[in-house]
């Protein structure tokens, strides 16, 4: 059978459709399984809401919470359940544990009365969606498991019969194992999702996979989700998102001429340049004439900044003639300064998104990506890298990150390990020992889609900024810290040996293929 | 002396309905004969909002409303003595 014939219902739980291929089989009963805490509820509310919000009735059974705590706790994310209900667009079948009850069971008997009860509310409000949370609490319940699942296959196959598409919860015990307790797979195992709360470098991260959808498409592996007071479930399809944006071939300024030259005549827009060094080589400087460069022609500039206090950055900027205070005023810059660790990454990101989805710049940088990566894990802060790398690239704007190298002379930092690819142009600034100085050098290492200059050139920053003069000459291994002075006649010999390609423009690319 | 009340919720004619509605029936009449006892059955096929408002999950539910304490029986209710132990009947006093 065709994939496409089976009919898909948008969930309108922000990324999940992506990933579902554009949503859940249509008709059939999915279970959405995870251990606790892993926001089975809150998808199994989510899933309801967004579809009253796109006009379709839902029913909530609820086996464990009690309808009173869920619309109280539902508040949060925005949706009014009382409401809802009121309006005839939400129903309850409130089979959660009665406090004052206490179930005697006396002979043989099946759930006929909860099965009456879930058709008649679907019907009575002509409910298009059903959730059912969670299915362990009936199981416990109820000492003959065997009747219970015998029951809820039959209550899976009358949503089928009413056309309901459902969302059925269930518990895991353990991350990765088997699907859920009980045996539950086996009556509704054609489609199954699995929400995880994963525990990593005493890190935690949700993700969310979709196991099987039966005879049709889904996206494999596992994507990271964040809840967010507000709206709720928001997926990140990271290896969903298409890398097809327009690489376009016009050039931006740096802010810094010089810099230009080198880089073949300034950054693309679209681009993203990494610039990496140890602490105090100017990489706050690169971002802020970065900003201030973007905010001179008239471009909205937005500026991203973990490390540093705003008082501090203004400060700073001051000193190298730059007005943030002003700019700002004008509306063309915003400074957005907080701390990575006081969100999760997942949320940094949405939040980052949601700043310039409301500013719209035409620039974005982010100083430094290295304070975000102490907050996570490997993988998390390079999903959080792709995820906004192609979010600022889909806006076709120009952006700029900053990464952090641990150690003072030499050396790469980890955040440039793990991120190099992604983005478009590396600029590396280095410390140089030259003669018992400390001298400063910048190199472009590579520039996607154009040739640029390769030397590693000294520069010096003043109170007008940052300064770039001529190449090293007569010192070698200044990226690897390990320094070799040459004595000047070794340099007319090497330089007479290769002639220098500088000037002429020949257009060599020497940027690393990925 | 307060009157025994009891609904039995059932989901149509079943042999397990039946066979809850005949124990009863003996309960009733032999253990039961010199008190005053209403019996109700409820279908939840005819009448599923009166399930939902009693929050009825499994099918036969025998609920004894009074006289207390409350009580909430499910299953066919195999054995009349079974049942009066669980129900607390007849009333003491």
């Amino acid at each position: 059978m065709c994939a496409d014939q089976i009919e898909r219902l948008p969930t309108g739980i922000t990324g999940f459709d992506h990933i579902a291929n554009g949503g859940l089989p249509k008709g059939r009963t999915t279970l959405v399984s995870g251990t606790a805490g892993s926001a089975k509820t809150v998808f199994a509310a989510q899933f309801l809401a967004a579809g009253i919000k796109r006009g379709e009735p839902g029913v909530f059974v609820t086996f464990e919470e009690t309808p009173e705590a869920l619309r109280r706790n539902m508040l949060g994310f925005g949706w009014d359940i009382a409401r809802w209900e009121a309006e005839g667009k939400w129903a309850f079948v409130d089979v959660s544990p009665q406090p004052e009850e206490e179930l005697v069971e006396l002979g043989s008997y099946d759930l006929g009365a909860l099965l009456a009860r879930i058709e008649h509310a679907v019907r009575s409000i002509g409910a298009v969606r059903l959730s059912m949370d969670s299915l362990g609490a009936i199981f416990t319940r109820l000492n003959d498991s065997r009747v219970v699942r015998n029951e809820l296959l039959r209550i899976v196959s009358t949503l089928r019969r009413l056309g309901v598409t459902a969302v059925l919860t269930a518990e895991r015990t353990q991350e990765y194992g088997e699907i859920a307790r009980y045996g539950v797979e086996e009556f509704v195992s054609d489609d199954v999702v699995i929400l995880r709360n994963l525990l990593e470098d005493e890190k935690r991260r949700r993700t969310v996979e979709i196991l099987k959808f039966r005879g049709t498409s889904h996206q494999k592996g596992s994507f990271p989700f964040t809840v967010i007071p507000g709206e709720g479930i928001h997926v990140i399809p990271l290896s969903a998102i298409e890398l097809k944006q327009r690489s376009s071939s016009v050039r931006t300024t740096s802010g810094n001429t010089e810099l230009d030259r080198m880089c073949g005549g300034g950054f693309f827009r679209d681009s993203i340049v990494l610039v990496s060094g140890a602490t105090g080589t100017g990489k706050t400087l690169m971002a802020t004439t970065f900003m201030a460069a973007g905010v001179r022609q008239n471009e909205r500039s937005l500026l991203f900044a973990f490390e540093e206090s705003r008082d501090q950055l203004f400060r700073n900027a001051i000193g190298w003639g730059i007005d943030f205070e002003q700019m700002e005023r004008d509306g063309l810059l915003r400074v957005i300064c907080n701390y990575p660790e006081v969100t999760s990454l997942e949320d940094q990101l949405i939040f980052m998104k949601a700043e310039i989805d409301r500013f719209r710049p035409q620039r974005v940088a982010v100083d430094s990506l290295s304070a975000l990566e102490r907050v996570a894990t490997i993988k998390g802060f390079r999903e959080f890298v792709i995820g906004l790398t192609s979010f600022i690239k889909h806006q076709e704007m120009a952006g700029l990150y900053t990464a952090t190298t641990p150690t003072l002379l030499g050396g790469s930092s980890i955040t440039e390990a793990h991120i190099s690819t992604i983005t478009d142009s590396i600029i590396l600034l280095r410390y140089v020992e030259l003669f018992g100085e400390m001298r400063r050098g910048l190199t472009v290492l590579k520039m996607r889609g154009s040739s640029h200059d390769k030397d590693i050139r000294e520069f010096t920053i003043d109170s007008r900024g940052m300064h770039i003069g001529r190449p090293f000459r007569n010192i070698s291994g200044i990226l690897s810290g390990q320094f070799t002075h040459i004595a000047p006649s070794e340099i007319d010999r090497l330089s007479a040996m290769f002639r220098d390609d500088e000037g002429d423009e020949s257009a060599r690319d020497s940027a690393p293929t990925n | 002396m307060s009157k025994i009340v009891l609904h039995l919720y059932i989901a149509g004619q079943t042999p397990r309905a039946e066979r809850a509605i005949s124990t009863l029936r003996r309960m009733i009449e032999q253990e039961l004969a010199g008190y005053e006892c209403e019996l109700t059955v409820i279908d939840v096929l005819a009448d599923p909002q009166q399930a939902e408002n009693q929050k009825i999950l499994a099918t036969p539910t025998l609920i004894k409303s009074s006289p207390p304490p409350y009580r909430r029986v499910i299953g066919d209710l195999s054995s009349v003595t079974d049942l009066l132990n669980v129900l607390n009947l007849p009333p003491q006093s």
